[in-house]
């Protein structure tokens, strides 16, 4: 575990600044709740019929009224996209930073095989995403218990693990594109991360559009859905998951035949 | 048993050449020099045989153990200084030294202290404040710091001074003395004459010439020095002729009974007759050498 400890002591100002970032982002909203709860019970008729913006957003299922509503969708936003990018840099640089920074040659000139440089970079990543969504989880406990609001555990539970799912998706993906790039990483990450986030947003304004659930992870993600329905749909959980495992394996294919430049 | 023994090991980087069909041999305990200009496929040559590369076509083994099966085996065994030492940004000189020991799950840290000392290095300094020569000392004491088998050095001195140049081979003769085999890239052609026992020569990717730095510096051309008198006329064998200050200097490969006639014909202040150094031969390879040269034709 040499590697994974090597790893996380090199990212933990990333951690720690997208770690801060996103739970203040969501305390800030959480804390915004009880001003606008009152004003949200005149204008939840208005967001959920505002035609393609509020399905694109999930606002006519929800009823902003309620924290779970408000948070699904103010909250679910902010999580779900800060989520998605921090993930996707976290996993898209791993391997492929090693030949950007030239430290290649130093790292597999010791007796260490690929695969295990795959696999302790990869717990690194999961090591840091499992760190963001818990201080994360946290925070946003904390600020609903400041708020004195009862707390919707089941949902608040059900939606920040769619989007822990979605986050190991997206870094799953972009762990296998980092075994195949030299340089240009965060670009193509956050490229991902968005083009999905719209993927979404497109699905849900068009019927015709659906299909698209079954290729962004968003899909299963969905705040709105969530709270609604409190469960996941678990076919594209699974599809989503599949997705992700191929990631891993080319991951693994790629760099253990690569040449490092 | 050989330390590296590659049989027509081939690599291309697309169309690009890397190396062809080389064929390598480092017995255990020696000390080799790799002898070729850049772009000549030393670099290329090692990172196949580390494992960096994948060879295209041809096998390798290094201490008997095959370049693509033991590869993790073998860098247990090994220890490497690339040309250019690069390490991770904000961490301090021994905190990479320990990650080194820890990958090799050693304690290295006697070494490391020893071999710090010796090359001046400042252990609390941040890898991204050191000079270029001080980040190669980092590399030659991560190389070194773990007793390795063999020792693959690319270009280790560039960026050392004169002094930390001395110093550095002190450290490879003692290694050597205590049976490491040492295997040196260089374009430097005075330190591996100086210091190795044998030498490979490679040029476009190729082996050219091979054998004990003496052989390939035997040869049956002198240098001539002529001070006075006119260059000899009508000879054969005479090259790289050159006006010097107050005569001429070329490199003579024929019967010297007629050459010397023909000087004694000639008012000569001085002459000189010597063997040619390790330069000079390696120029004679890269100039006329064009298709796999044996080390008597030099």
């Amino acid at each position: 575990m040499i590697l994974v400890k090597h790893e996380l002591k090199q990212s933990r100002i990333s951690l720690l600044v997208w770690t801060v970032s996103i739970g203040f982002l969501l305390a800030v909203c959480i804390f915004l709740f009880p001003e606008m709860k009152g004003e949200m019970n005149d204008v939840s008729d208005m967001f959920a019929s505002m035609g393609s913006f509020s399905e694109a957003f999930g606002m006519n299922q929800v009823d902003f009224g309620t924290l779970q509503g408000f948070y699904a969708v103010e909250c679910g936003n902010i999580l779900g996209l800060g989520g998605a990018f921090f993930a996707a840099l976290c996993a898209v640089s791993a391997l492929a930073k090693e030949e950007k920074e030239h430290t290649a040659e130093f790292l597999l000139t010791h007796p260490v095989s690929r695969s295990r440089i795959v696999t302790e970079k990869l717990f690194a990543v999961l090591i840091q995403i499992i760190l963001m969504n818990a201080i994360v989880l946290l925070i946003s406990i904390g600020a609903i218990a400041a708020i004195s609001e009862d707390l919707p555990l089941e949902e608040i539970l059900l939606l920040h693990f769619a989007y822990f799912l979605l986050q190991l998706e997206i870094a799953a993906i972009c762990f296998g594109i980092s075994a195949f790039i030299r340089r240009g990483s965060l670009g193509i990450g956050l490229g991902i991360a968005t083009v999905l986030y719209f993927l979404n947003i497109i699905a849900n304004i068009s019927e015709s559009a659906e299909f698209m659930n079954y290729i962004t992870p968003f899909g299963y993600a969905d705040g709105a859905d969530i709270v609604a329905s409190v469960r996941l749909d678990v076919g594209l959980v699974a599809l989503g998951l599949t997705y992700g495992v191929i990631g891993l394996f080319l991951a693994y294919l790629k760099y253990s035949r690569k040449d490092i430049s | 048993m050989k330390a590296i023994r590659a049989n027509g090991l081939t690599k291309y980087y697309g169309n690009s050449r890397g190396i062809v069909e080389l064929d390598l041999n480092v017995n255990e305990g020696d000390f080799f020099g790799f002898i070729g200009p850049n772009g000549a496929g030393k670099s290329t040559t090692i990172r196949t045989l580390l494992g960096l590369l994948r060879q295209d076509s041809g096998s390798a083994e290094i201490l008997g153990m095959d370049i693509e099966k033991d590869k993790t085996r073998i860098l247990k065994e090994v220890g490497y200084l690339p040309s250019e030492a690069v390490f991770y940004s904000g961490m301090r000189v021994r905190d990479v030294l320990l990650l080194s020991a820890n990958l090799r799950q050693k304690d290295c840290r006697q070494a490391a202290g020893e071999l710090c000392e010796r090359l001046h290095l400042d252990t609390s300094k941040k890898v991204d404040e050191l000079s270029f020569g001080n980040r190669k000392k980092l590399g030659i004491v991560c190389a070194l710091q773990h007793n390795p088998r063999l020792c693959v050095m690319d270009e280790p001195t560039s960026g050392l001074d004169p002094l930390m140049q001395r110093e550095f081979f002190r450290i490879l003769r003692e290694r050597h003395s205590q049976g490491a085999t040492l295997f040196l890239s260089s374009h430097v052609l005075s330190e591996i004459q100086r210091n190795c026992s044998h030498a490979a020569i490679i040029r476009e990717g190729r082996i050219i010439a091979a054998g004990s730095v003496e052989e390939l510096s035997k040869t049956t051309a002198r240098r001539i020095v002529v001070h006075g008198g006119v260059p000899p006329a009508g000879l054969t064998g005479i090259r790289d002729l050159r006006e010097i200050e107050g005569g001429v200097s070329f490199l003579y490969s024929g019967d010297i009974n007629p050459l010397l006639r023909e000087l004694t014909r000639h008012p000569i202040q001085d002459l000189s007759i010597n063997e040619p150094d390790l330069e000079e031969i390696f120029l004679h390879y890269y100039k006329e050498g064009s298709e796999n040269h044996d080390i008597s034709e030099a």
